[in-house]
């Protein structure tokens, strides 16, 4: 939340239409997502009732528990579904190219990945929580499951884990993705229905955003996007129907209770194919294709292990695990953050509200300008930008500039409006710059204290190579039987 | 006062405090409209069905069943299960528990009958474990005297009590959702809030109240409950704050216009015979502060929000746009600000300033 945002909020109240407040696409988009919307039995932490899955709008799957606290059928979804994701995921291991890494060893890596879309955070949680309720299951012993259903609750437990990485782009939530392009004129509560949220940004002929919104709000005409589904539908359509299985579990009973689903998971489906032609309308960032690259090396990474039999993960994360995923996590937020910035104007401008970033015309440069004797004499080019922005940086800063990659300078002097900079890096090795690496007077450019060297800062070591002083490498996770014959309900 | 208060709620008995109620007793406590309502005893579900805002706020059967199912495999064969799990996470050498369920006396017996034995507990400090069931508490908010009925176990050994708390939601590997076990957290900290004052009432020790309170749920994915303790210190010192802040209820009707009422004039059959235009009148008599965050927890929030909406309130997007916007509560305000064509007040030049800087800033990226 930022200034430019909140005022963003208002004018879309006035306006009576959400506001753009980027204005490029901060996340990837695959040309072929596939959609997932699980619903969820209430009052249950993670038992499916039903689902709507698939990568073509216009032919859905819809899968149904017609009656949820019955364990084999809850496994029977699992399965079912595991047959319309697994090989989706495995098609992108296929085709793979190898990347040359400096000082070490080249790897593979897969030309593409797979991405899953859910309506809202809640839907996250949902399918970790299906990952964690079915990656310990086993083909044999006292409850045996179909093999498909571990591995699918592995990935699922990776999609989850891999959605919390901020820049990710492997498992996107539909609200979220929206509600980072577009301001609204509710609260983030209110925003939280992807129907409502889709009213403001996407009226229908005729409609304003606020009457949309308000007309989104009624579930009878917009079911809830789950996974919880409307308590009035449980009560009224849902309950009987799954109650009339349980007198008689017959075909018509469960076409019964899909038909039902049917009515609540549609709607959704369609608005999550409008959230992506809307987030598809919009020119992606130059960066995405960065963090999309560190997605496919994690996929890849991940694939491998599933491949070579490594475990599921374990229940919890161990000390160094722990440690090791919130500083990467920490450091990717930034990385994000920055890059966001860097690739969008209208983010920058937040910076430039906070004096963090300026922007101005450059009116006189010295390209040739040098500094120290001899052998020590170093290029650093000077130039002079007149801007209105408040500049809060102060001399010996150093700033960067989304207008060149790999350039940076020093602030010199800052005196009413008038920015001096020496540029430190990005003019190649020769005696005077390269063409065009240094700006030339008129021309308009923004530089900025945040800069992105978070990707090559050390990092905490593999876990196999925990030192140790620090207790030496983690046990790896073995399950045990316990997991395996874990207790159901 | 208290006949002031039967005339704001009209000829119905006091609407009890149900859970949701207890829980967002600390949400809004500036809202003078809630507290009126509330501390009235007046049906607020049933006023804002009257009025045609109905809240949003179903319960699904299969969830109340499931409740049901897991509190009734608690408290089998009276509370075994519990004292198990008691006797592990507090490790008391208790073998044997009484127990009392206060739901046996007649409704209008409960209260009595709960200080009774509260009283009699603490005074002879039994060597024998006790579980009150259905204990009904008195707690003063906003200086009237609301009736809790919590869904809750108080549990005493040696003259101590701890407050019990089972809720269905699953503990998975350690972990539940942090959203649900804040919300237990707050209503159980009004429990050993009203607890504590009963004993302070009956002149005994109130620390002798834990601020542990056990929260019993469901593990992992099975009915195997599992108690853990949740120290509610910080919920407490926060509900004492709030309710001390809570307008006193007797200023608040000082304010409000002779003759005022929310009564609904129920025909024989119950059936509001008041029309819901006048009744929408008398409750915008009284001055309400809506938040986003009554969506979730008060029963007349969309009465409000229509009423904020109408207002032009920047309270409608929440606290943080406001805190963004510089505190400035109009949106028209804050827009004319922004785009200059409206000049500053004395002491808003900063924000001004701001607001304009951002709004020149989007134009220029959005040119
Ligand atoms: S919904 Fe209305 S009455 Fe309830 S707390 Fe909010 S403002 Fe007060």
């Amino acid at each position: 939340m930022s200034a430019l945002t909140a005022l963003a909020q208002l004018r879309a109240i006035r306006d009576g239409i959400a506001q753009p407040i980027t204005t490029v696409r901060h996340c990837h988009l695959a040309p072929h997502p596939m959609v997932f919307i699980p619903l969820r039995l209430a009052g249950e932490a993670a038992a499916p009732m039903g689902a709507m899955v698939g990568t073509d709008p216009g032919h859905p799957r819809l899968l149904v528990v017609p009656q949820p606290r019955n364990r084999d059928l809850r496994f029977a979804f699992t399965a079912e579904l595991a047959e319309v994701v697994l090989p989706y995921i495995e098609g992108f291991g296929k085709t793979t190219e190898t990347i040359e890494k400096k000082g070490g060893e080249p790897y593979e890596r897969c030309l593409d990945a797979p991405q899953i879309l859910v309506p809202n955070p809640q839907a996250v949680t949902f399918v970790g929580l299906l990952g964690r309720s079915t990656r310990f299951r086993r083909v044999d012993g006292p409850y045996p499951v179909h093999p498909s259903v571990p591995l699918l609750g592995r990935w699922l437990t990776y999609f989850a884990d891999r959605s919390q990485h901020p820049g990710s782009s492997l498992l996107l939530t539909a609200t979220e993705a929206l509600g980072a392009h577009w301001a609204t004129g509710q609260s983030g509560l209110e925003d939280a229905n992807l129907a409502a949220l889709l009213g403001w940004i996407d009226p229908p002929e005729g409609m304003t955003g606020p009457g949309a919104a308000e007309e989104a709000e009624d579930p009878l005409l917009w079911p809830p996007a789950g996974p919880a589904t409307d308590p009035g539908f449980d009560n009224e359509v849902l309950g009987p129907a799954v109650r009339a299985y349980e007198e008689a579990p017959t075909e018509r009973a469960v076409e019964r209770v899909a038909q039902a689903l049917r009515t609540q998971l549609e709607p959704t489906w369609r608005l999550m194919w409008r959230s992506v032609e809307l987030l598809r309308a919009l020119p992606e960032g130059a960066r995405v294709k960065d963090r999309w690259d560190v997605d496919r090396g994690s996929f890849t990474r991940f694939l491998e292990r599933v491949t070579e039999g490594g475990p599921p993960q374990a229940r919890r994360d161990g000390a160094v695990g722990a440690a090791a995923r919130l500083a990467g996590l920490e450091r990717a937020r930034a990385s994000y953050d920055v890059q966001r910035a860097y690739d969008d104007p209208l983010v920058m401008a937040e910076y430039r509200l906070t004096g963090e970033a300026f922007a101005g015309t450059v009116t006189a440069a010295d390209p040739e300008h040098t500094e120290g004797e001899g052998r020590s004499r170093k290029l650093r080019p000077l130039i002079t930008v007149r801007t209105e922005d408040q500049v809060r940086l102060t001399p010996g800063a150093t700033v960067g500039s989304p207008d060149r990659r790999g350039h940076a300078a020093e602030i010199v002097e800052v005196v009413d409006g008038e920015v001096t900079l020496k540029i430190t890096k990005g003019m190649g090795r020769g005696r005077t710059p390269s063409p065009g690496s240094v700006p030339e007077p008129g021309e308009r450019v923004t530089y900025t204290s945040l800069t992105d060297d978070f990707q090559s800062s050390a990092a905490l070591p593999d876990p196999e190579l925990t030192p140790w002083t620090h207790g030496g490498p983690p046990q790896e996770y073995v399950p045990s039987d316990e997991d395996a014959q874990e207790e159901w309900s | 006062m208290n006949g002031r208060l039967d005339e704001l709620r009209g000829p119905v008995p006091s609407h009890p405090h149900d859970a949701r109620a207890i829980a967002a007793l600390a949400a809004n406590p500036g809202c003078a409209r809630r507290a009126l309502l509330d501390a009235a005893g007046v049906d607020k579900d049933r006023t804002a069905r009257h009025v045609g805002f109905p809240a949003p706020f179903g319960q699904s059967q299969f969830a109340i069943t499931r409740g049901n199912v897991f509190e009734a495999l608690v408290k089998e064969n009276g509370c075994a299960e519990l004292l198990r799990l008691l006797r592990e996470l507090l490790g008391l050498p208790v073998s044997e528990v009484g127990y009392q369920d206060v739901e046996n006396v007649g409704a209008h017996l409960r209260h009595s009958h709960t200080r009774a034995l509260i009283d009699r507990a603490a005074r002879e400090s039994e060597e024998t474990a006790v579980f009150y069931d259905h204990p009904l508490f008195s707690l003063e908010i906003a200086g009237h005297t609301s009736y809790l009925e919590p869904d809750v176990v108080a549990f005493q050994l040696g003259g101590r009590f701890h407050i019990v708390e089972i809720k269905s939601f699953g503990v998975i590997d350690g972990q539940a959702e942090p959203q649900k076990v804040a919300g237990a957290a707050r209503q159980a900290a009004v429990y050993v809030l009203a607890l504590r004052t009963l004993l302070a009432e009956l002149g005994h020790d109130p620390e002798r109240v834990s601020h542990d309170v056990v929260l019993v749920c469901p593990e992992n994915f099975a009915n195997r409950p599992t108690a853990t303790l949740v120290d509610v210190r910080k919920q407490l010192a926060v509900l004492r704050r709030q309710l001390a802040r809570m307008t006193r209820v007797d200023r608040l009707l000082e304010g409000i216009p002779e003759g005022l009422t929310f009564d609904l004039a129920p025909d024989r059959d119950g059936v509001p015979t008041r029309s819901a235009q006048e009744l929408a009148e008398a409750l915008c008599q009284v001055p309400a502060r809506y938040a986003p965050d009554c969506l979730s927890t008060c029963d007349m929030c969309m009465f409000c929000r229509d009423e904020a909406r109408g207002n032009g309130s920047t309270d409608l997007l929440g606290r943080q746009v406001r805190d963004e916007l510089g505190g400035v509560s109009g949106m028209a305000e804050a827009l004319g600000l922004a785009e200059g064509t409206l000049e500053p007040a004395e002491g808003q030049e900063e924000v001004a300033r701001l607001l304009r800087t951002a709004n020149l800033l989007r134009e220029e990226c959005l040119r």
